[in-house]
């Protein structure tokens, strides 16, 4: 087991601040001995433009870390510093403010609103930045557009297939153009060809867009994609791993 | 963002039309309620000062006995003319004093007959009372000094005996003596006592006392007051002629009653104002009911849209501004509320003022402030609710199915 890596070092071109950085992370579910310890001291670091897959068995505490970083949750210990600001001093109204900023998320279970269309779900974040509603909607027609959903814009979570869902919460999370698209097992719930799709689109995002990726999977084709492949286990960071030739 | 918070809240308002219907029906009978009472108590007061105000201006009427009822007892003597002159030369603030007899009976013209009050007054009545004459005259000086056989009749004994003649100079007949109708009255309709007041039939007083009563007494007097500010002080000076020329010490009560219009106003409103304030108790509950119906179904609403709620929280929603999504969901859901029970009261106060025969009084004041008070009452049982929705966290509320 190889604990304590600095994976700030296996960075070839380290220049500034990493855009992630945990140190000694840890949480704790409940309280006594009914309580869990999901993460044991987690250090991880991710740099902007980066593209990282967090893979490893179920309850190893992968979506724990994510919420963390996703600045849904707080660590019980050690520090979270996204571009170089503690999160973990911030409060819950700070880190509201700081995910519609800078972060999108796309969940598993796609999460859209129901009943509410392809274009309403994306426009949503925008809504809470206060955008003007013609900017909304050319923003959230892009958006879709950009995720292979031009002619969608009407149809409802209902009427879309699994793949397409994702798609349009894809659109959600980078029709702000965050800086960090976080993903907890995207294609979970999707069919192998599709995966593969929403795979594709989450590269091309990061290539052309130059949007950083963390993304959570238990399936090693889609770890493919990733640069670089963050192994977890009982809570702590177990191996790092460098996916070559995508640099 | 407001107004797409505003959009968003009515849109989830028609998703569940009949839910949010039935969530608002507290709310709009409450409001309902309170308009139509207050609306229809306003007709009422209004309708009674309009009637008050008919029995003549500034008016008291002075009856022998202690009770607003009709007689007098056996230990009040009567009045008599003595009187009539000794209040008018030494009460300078009446301006008119009008001497009555009455009687109930039943009067013929031709072959039809008719039951009604026969009053014996004299000119001054049609001013005490307020009185305007339709058609006709009212009686000469000769007539009141001999005592002739004429009459004024009102509205309702001239359809009854007479249908669609005019009666104008035709006769009827009073306890055996005929009786020329020399002036019609025009037609006042109800009074506040809800009696008839066109049944009526005013003839001389000097012609009802020798050919109906058969005596020189006097039964009340109605007597005018110079103007309202002086009633009061009439009123006890009237009282303490009378006590000396009825020979009452110190320390026996009056033996006769001098009762002014605004008491009997006082009296009828606050009958009608305890009904209001009772009406209106049940509506403020009927109000609380409904916004504890608001706060049920938007804590349902919370619970259902947990999954909603945490979309919007991950993705960057402040606190406040789902508080704010909810709150104002409350609100529009009560203030809607509030709107249809405007309209219902508008819709039930004509109506019902139709049917009890009161004017119908639009009263912005209260419509607006019942507006505003079931706006209140959305934002008052719409925030626990919605506090609970910004508290939520994201991740639980994401999980939850
Ligand atoms: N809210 C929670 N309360 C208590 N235990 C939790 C909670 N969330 C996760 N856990 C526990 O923490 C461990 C890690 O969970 P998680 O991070 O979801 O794992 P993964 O995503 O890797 O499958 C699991 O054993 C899980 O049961
Ligand atoms: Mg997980």
């Amino acid at each position: 087991m190889s604990e304590n890596h600095e994976p700030a070092i296996m960075r070839s071109n380290q220049t500034s601040i990493p855009l992630i950085e945990f140190s000694q992370v840890t949480k704790y579910y409940g309280s006594g001995t009914a309580g869990f310890q999901a993460l044991r001291g987690v250090d991880l670091s991710i740099n902007e433009g980066d593209f990282v897959a967090i893979m490893g068995p179920s309850g190893s505490g992968k979506s724990t870390a994510m919420n963390i970083l996703g600045c849904l949750d707080t660590p019980t210990s050690g520090s979270y510093l996204f571009q170089g600001v503690p999160v973990e001093q911030l409060d819950r109204n700070q880190r509201a403010l700081l995910r519609r900023t800078y972060l999108g998320f796309v969940f598993q279970g796609f999460n859209l609103l129901a009943r509410t269309t392809a274009q309403e779900n994306v426009e949503l974040p925008l809504l809470y930045r206060g955008e003007k509603r013609s900017a909304r909607h050319q923003a959230a027609q892009a958006a879709l557009k950009s995720v292979g959903l031009d002619g969608f814009a009407h149809h409802t979570p209902a009427e879309l297939s699994g793949g397409q869902q994702q798609r349009v919460a894809i659109a959600r999370a980078i029709v702000t153009r965050p800086q960090v698209l976080l993903a907890d097992e995207p294609t979970g719930n999707l069919d192998s060809l599709t995966s593969h799709e929403i795979m594709q689109l989450l590269t091309s995002l990061n290539h052309e867009l130059g949007i950083t990726v963390v993304m959570v999977t238990h399936e090693p084709d889609m770890a493919e994609y990733a640069r670089r492949v963050i192994h977890f286990r009982d809570g702590q960071v177990e191996r790092l791993q460098h996916n070559g030739g995508h640099d | 963002m407001l107004w797409s918070t505003l959009l968003l809240a009515l849109r989830e308002i028609r998703r569940n039309v009949l839910r949010s219907f039935l969530t608002m029906l507290g709310i709009v009978i409450g409001v309902a309620a309170v308009i139509t009472m207050v609306t229809l108590g306003k007709g009422a007061t209004q309708a009674i000062a309009d009637q008050v105000s008919s029995l003549g201006s500034n008016l008291l009427i002075v009856r022998p006995g202690q009770r607003l009822g009709p007689g007098a007892t056996s230990a009040a003597p009567p009045f008599k003319m003595a009187d009539v002159i000794a209040i008018q030369e030494q009460v300078p603030l009446v301006r008119s004093i009008a001497p009555t007899v009455t009687r109930g009976m039943t009067i013929v013209a031709g072959a039809r007959n008719w039951s009604t009050t026969v009053t014996g007054s004299t000119n001054a009545w049609f001013g005490t009372g307020n009185w305007q004459l339709a058609a006709g005259r009212e009686f000469s000086e000769a007539e009141e000094r001999g005592g002739q056989a004429v009459c004024v009749i009102g509205e309702t004994v001239r359809r009854e005996l007479f249908g669609g003649q005019d009666p104008l100079g035709l006769s009827i007949r009073v306890k055996g003596f005929s009786c020329e109708v020399i002036g019609l009255l025009v037609s006042k309709g109800q009074s506040a006592f809800g009696s008839d007041q066109d049944d009526t039939v005013v003839m001389p007083l000097k012609t009802a006392q020798r050919r109906i009563t058969g005596s020189q007494d006097i039964s009340a007097l109605r007597i005018s007051v110079q103007d309202e500010a002086a009633i009061d002080q009439a009123k006890r000076q009237i009282t303490l002629l009378l006590r000396e020329r009825r020979n009452i010490t110190d320390n026996e009560d009056d033996n006769f009653s001098v009762l002014d219009t605004r008491q009997i106003t006082e009296t009828l409103s606050s009958t009608t104002k305890v009904m209001t304030t009772l009406l209106g108790a049940v509506a403020a509950v009927s109000l609380l009911v409904g916004g504890i119906g608001i706060m049920n179904i938007m804590l349902v609403s919370v619970t259902e849209r947990t999954r909603e709620i945490g979309i919007r929280l991950a993705i960057g929603a402040l606190e406040r501004e789902v508080l704010l999504q909810f709150l104002i969901e409350a609100v529009v859901l009560s203030s809607l509320g509030g709107i249809i029970g405007i309209m219902l009261a508008t819709a039930a106060s004509i109506g019902l003022a139709a049917v009890m025969q009161l004017p119908y009084l639009f009263d912005p004041a209260i419509n607006l402030l019942s507006f505003l008070f079931s706006a209140a009452i959305g934002v008052l049982f719409g925030y626990f609710p919605a506090r609970r929705a910004a508290q939520l966290d994201p991740i639980d509320a994401l999980r939850h199915e």
